[in-house]
C-alpha cells in the first residue's frame, strides 16, 4: 500500500477537517476552560461526532461500527489536534475499542455497540505513577466469590471521572488482566485534576472493588496481548493528534512570520528564522510519515507495528515539541500571552507527549526492540 | 496470479539462472563496482558476465524504454526487480552518472537522435560520464559560473575550469554547464556534452580530508565543442541543470541518504558489551544511538512516502530538497556515532584490521553529504521560499 491517503481517506479528511474546524475550533476549548467545565468535553459536540459516525469508526461492523482502521482514526485525531478539541475520542473510540475488539467475548458485546451508539465513554486506567510504566503494574485482582476484588491506584486517567466504564489493568493469577469496571462499581473513586492543557485526568482508586468473573476483558492472566493492542492504538492515536497539534502550531507560526514586521521588514525575511522554520517543516513531515507507517502496519496486523508505534510516538513527540517551542519563541512577547492561541498548543502538546509513554520511554523501547 | 505476481516469478527465475554467485557478495572495495566506460577493467569474469546479461535484458536501466537500452518496465515492475535483486543481494550490474544524471536529462530534454545514441551507450556501459557543474568561484551560487564557450559558427571554443568533478580522471565524456551569453545570468548557460579526450581537457585529482581523491579539478583550454553537442536549447541549460539537481536530490534521498537504515545500536551491542539488563553498556551512547534509530526509522517511512508520492505526482516539487537535507544530516550523524561506537579502533588510518581506515575515511567523506548537490543551507533556503512561501530577502 502506498504511504499516502487513498481516495476514500482523502474524502474523509475533506469532510472531517471543516467539520472539526467549524464545530470545535480553539475558541471551543477556551469556552470550556473559561466556564470551568467539569466534564472535560462537550456532550453536544460528542453528539455531533455521533452524527458523523465517529465514535464507532473503529468498531467492527458486527458490533454496529464502521469497521475502519487506524489510518482513518488518525485523520480524525489530526484534526482534533489541530483544533485542540477536548474529546474522549482517543481513549474511548481508539484505545478502548482496540482492546475490546482484540479480546472479543462478553465485554466486547456489551461495550462496543454502546461506544458506536455514542452512549458510552470509556477511560483507560493503566498508569500508576507519574510516569508510564506498564511493565510495573501493581494493582491487583484477587479471586473473590464468583469474580474478583480489585485494589490499587491509577493515575493520568483521562475522562476517568465521567467514564461509563474504566478499563483497569491489574495483576491476576500472576499475569496482567484487563477488567471492565463500570462507573457505579462500589469502591471505585475518581479524583479529577485539571491539567496544564485544561483537560481533566483522574487519580482513580480501586478499594476492594468487586467485579463479576465476566468483567474480564479476554482471559484471566493473559491480558498482555490485549494491553499491547490498547497501548499500540492509543500511542499511535496520540502521535497522530500530536502531528495535528504540531502542524497547527507550525501553520500559525508561518502565517505570523509573513505578517509581523520589525526593523522595517517582515520577520519571515530573516534567514535565521527561515532556516528554523524550514528545519521544523522537515521534522514535521518525517513525523507524519512515521505516524502513517505505524497506522498502516497496525491496520495490516504486521509484526513490525510495535517498533514503528514507538518510533512514531517518539518522533511525533520530538517534532511537535519543536513546533510548539519554536511557535512560542517566534511569536515573541505575544506568544507568552494567554490571549494568543500558540501557548495553548504548547500545553496540549505537553500532555499528549506524556500520555502513554513520553519520548524517552519510546526511545528506550526502540533500543530494547533492537536488542540493546 | 496477478500480472505482477507472474512478473515477480519470472524475474526471480531469471535472476536465479543469470546472476553469478560472485555478484551476490557484498561490495567490499571500490573495484567491486562496475562503472563501465572505455577505460574500465573488469575485476573478474563474473562482473563482465553479469553486465552483459543485464544489458541484453535491459536491466541496467530497467525503467528506460527498450529503444534506448532499457527494459521498458513500469514503476511497479521496477520496484519488484529491485526487491528481487535485494532479496538475493545481487549487486547493481552497472553504476554511472550516465544512468543517474545524464539519462534522466536526455529523457526529458534530448532529441530522439540523442536519446537513441547516448542512452544506448549508457545502458550498455560503453561510455562513462562525469558532471561539470561547480567552479572554484561558483559553489552554492552555481549560476554565477564563468567557464565560457565562444561561438565560432559551427562550434564553441570552451575555456575555464570545473571543480568537484567526480571521477573526471576516469570518465570518457562530460556533461558540462558552459556560459554562452555573458549578458544573461540565468538564460546564458548551455548544457554541453563533449569527449574528455578532446584536445585541451586536463584533469587533476583533489586529495580530500579522507585521504582519497574521488573528485578532480578539470581544466578546459581552447576545447572545441561541435554545436550539435548540447541538451535542450542553447542558453537554456540552466533549466536542464535545475531539473537534474532536483533529480539528484531525489536520488540521494531515495537511495537511503540516512545510511543503510539498520539499527545503529544493534550494530554495536556486541562490541560495546551489555549489562545485566541486556542494555548496551554505555548508557549515554546507548541513548544517543536509540534516539538516532528513531530518527532513521522515521526517515525510512518518510523515504517510502516520498517515493510513493513523487512517482504519482503528489509530492511538492521542492520536497526532494527536504529529503536531501534531512537524509544527509542523518547520515553525518550516523557516522559520528559509528566513530564513537568504534572508539580508538575507528581512528586507525591504514591498518589491515581497520580495512585501510574505512570507518575514519567514511566518516570524513560523509561531511560532504550536506555540501555536494546543494548545501543544507541552500536546501533550507529552498524549503523556506518554495514550500513555506516565506518572503524573499
Amino acid at each position: 500500500m502506498p504511504l499516502y491517503h487513498n481516495d476514500d481517506q482523502a474524502m474523509l479528511k475533506d469532510s472531517i477537517a471543516p467539520f472539526v474546524a467549524e464545530k470545535a475550533p480553539v475558541s471551543h476549548l477556551r469556552q470550556l476552560r473559561d466556564s470551568a467545565d467539569a466534564t472535560g468535553f462537550s456532550r453536544d459536540l460528542w453528539a455531533q461526532f455521533l452524527e458523523m459516525g465517529l465514535p464507532g469508526m473503529l468498531v467492527p461492523e458486527e458490533h454496529g461500527g464502521l469497521g475502519m482502521g487506524h489510518l482513518e482514526a488518525g485523520i480524525v485525531l489530526e484534526e482534533i489536534g489541530r483544533n485542540l478539541t477536548p474529546s474522549p475520542f482517543l481513549s474511548t473510540s481508539v484505545g478502548a475499542v482496540a482492546a475490546l475488539a482484540k479480546a472479543g467475548g462478553t465485554q466486547a458485546a456489551r461495550w462496543l455497540p454502546a461506544i458506536a451508539a455514542g452512549e458510552a465513554i470509556v477511560a483507560l486506567a493503566i498508569d500508576e505513577g507519574a510516569k508510564h510504566r506498564p511493565d510495573r503494574i501493581q494493582a491487583t485482582a484477587t479471586r473473590s466469590g464468583n469474580g474478583f476484588r480489585l485494589d490499587g491506584k491509577k493515575s493520568f486517567v483521562l475522562h476517568g471521572h465521567v467514564a461509563d466504564m474504566n478499563i483497569v489493568a491489574a495483576k491476576a493469577d500472576g499475569g496482567i488482566t484487563l477488567f471492565a469496571v463500570p462507573k457505579d462499581a462500589k469502591g471505585l473513586t475518581a479524583d479529577p485534576r485539571r491539567l496544564v492543557d485544561s483537560s481533566l485526568a483522574s487519580h482513580v482508586t480501586l478499594d476492594g472493588v468487586e467485579v463479576d468473573a465476566d468483567a474480564v476483558i479476554g482471559e484471566v492472566g493473559a491480558g498482555d496481548a490485549i494491553l499491547e493492542a490498547l497501548l499500540a492504538a492509543t500511542r499511535t492515536g496520540a502521535a497522530a493528534e500530536m502531528v495535528g497539534v504540531g502542524q497547527g502550531a507550525m501553520d500559525m507560526t508561518i502565517t505570523y512570520l509573513k505578517e509581523r514586521k520589525q526593523f522595517g521588514r517582515l520577520i519571515g525575511e530573516f534567514q535565521a528564522l527561515q532556516h528554523r522554520a524550514a528545519h521544523l517543516y522537515g521534522e514535521m513531515e518525517v513525523a507524519r510519515a512515521s505516524v502513517m507507517k505505524a497506522q498502516q502496519l497496525l491496520d495490516e496486523g504486521s509484526a513490525g507495528a510495535k517498533l514503528m508505534v514507538s518510533v512514531a510516538k517518539a518522533k511525533a513527540g520530538r517534532a511537535a515539541g519543536l513546533a510548539v517551542r519554536e511557535g512560542v519563541q517566534m511569536h515573541g512577547g505575544i506568544g507568552m500571552t494567554d490571549e494568543y492561541d500558540i501557548g495553548l498548543y504548547m500545553k496540549r502538546d505537553r500532555t499528549l507527549a506524556e500520555y502513554m509513554g513520553d519520548v524517552h520511554y519510546h526511545i528506550d523501547q526502540v533500543a530494547r526492540m533492537n536488542g540493546y | 496470479m496477478s500480472d505482477l505476481d507472474a512478473f515477480r516469478a519470472d524475474v526471480r527465475a531469471w535472476l536465479e539462472a543469470n546472476c553469478p554467485p560472485e555478484m551476490r557478495e557484498p561490495v567490499r572495495d571500490e573495484d567491486d563496482i562496475c562503472w563501465g566506460g572505455r577505460k574500465f577493467k573488469f575485476k573478474n569474469e563474473a562482473q563482465k558476465l553479469w553486465l552483459d546479461r543485464c544489458v541484453a535484458k535491459g536491466y541496467t536501466v530497467p525503467d528506460w524504454p527498450k529503444a534506448y537500452g532499457g527494459a521498458g518496465l513500469s514503476p511497479e515492475e521496477t520496484k519488484i526487480l529491485k526487491q528481487e535483486m535485494a532479496r538475493i543481494n545481487a549487486r547493481p550490474p552497472l553504476q554511472s552518472f550516465g544512468i543517474w544524471m545524464l539519462g534522466p536529462a536526455l529523457l526529458k530534454f534530448g532529441t530522439e537522435e540523442q536519446k537513441v545514441h547516448y542512452l544506448n551507450q549508457i545502458a550498455r556501459g560503453e561510455i562513462r560520464w562525469c558532471q561539470g557543474y561547480s567552479e572554484p568561484g561558483s559553489g552554492s551560487d552555481l549560476v554565477s559560473l564563468q567557464t565560457f564557450g565562444e561561438d565560432k559558427g559551427d562550434h564553441w571554443v570552451v575555456n575555464g575550469s570545473k571543480i568537484w568533478t567526480s571521477y573526471a580522471d576516469k570518465a570518457d565524456w562530460i556533461f558540462c554547464l558552459v556560459r554562452t551569453d555573458k549578458t544573461n545570468k540565468y538564460q546564458g548557460i548551455t548544457f554541453m556534452l563533449f569527449d574528455m579526450e578532446s584536445p585541451g581537457v586536463t584533469t587533476k585529482p583533489i586529495l580530500l580530508i579522507s585521504g582519497n581523491s574521488p573528485f578532480c579539478e578539470t581544466f578546459f583550454d581552447d576545447v572545441k565543442v561541435p554545436k550539435t553537442q548540447f541538451v535542450g536549447e542553447i542558453n537554456r541549460g540552466w533549466d536542464v541543470a535545475k531539473y537534474l539537481l532536483g533529480h539528484e536530490r531525489e536520488m540521494i534521498s531515495g537511495g537511503g541518504a540516512g545510511g543503510d537504515m539498520v539499527s545503529i545500536g544493534a550494530l554495536f551491542a556486541q562490541s560495546l558489551g551489555k549489562n545485566d539488563h541486556g542494555e548496551l553498556d554505555d548508557p549515554i551512547l546507548r541513548a544517543e544511538m536509540a534516539a538516532f534509530d528513531v530518527d532513521v526509522f522515521a526517515y525510512r517511512a518518510m523515504g517510502e512516502r516520498f517515493m510513493d508520492m513523487w512517482k504519482t505526482g503528489r509530492a511538492h516539487p521542492a520536497s526532494s530538497n527536504m529529503m536531501k537535507y534531512v537524509g544527509t544530516e542523518l547520515n553525518k550523524r550516523r557516522h559520528e556515532l559509528v566513530m564513537s561506537g568504534g572508539g580508538s579502533d575507528a581512528l586507525e588510518w591504514d591498518s589491515e584490521e581497520s580495512k585501510g581506515g574505512a570507518r575514519a575515511r567514511t566518516w570524513l567523506r560523509t561531511k560532504a553529504n550536506s555540501i555536494e548537490g546543494g548545501t543544507s543551507e541552500v536546501m533550507l533556503n529552498v524549503i523556506a521560499k518554495r514550500i513555506l512561501d516565506l518572503p524573499g530577502a
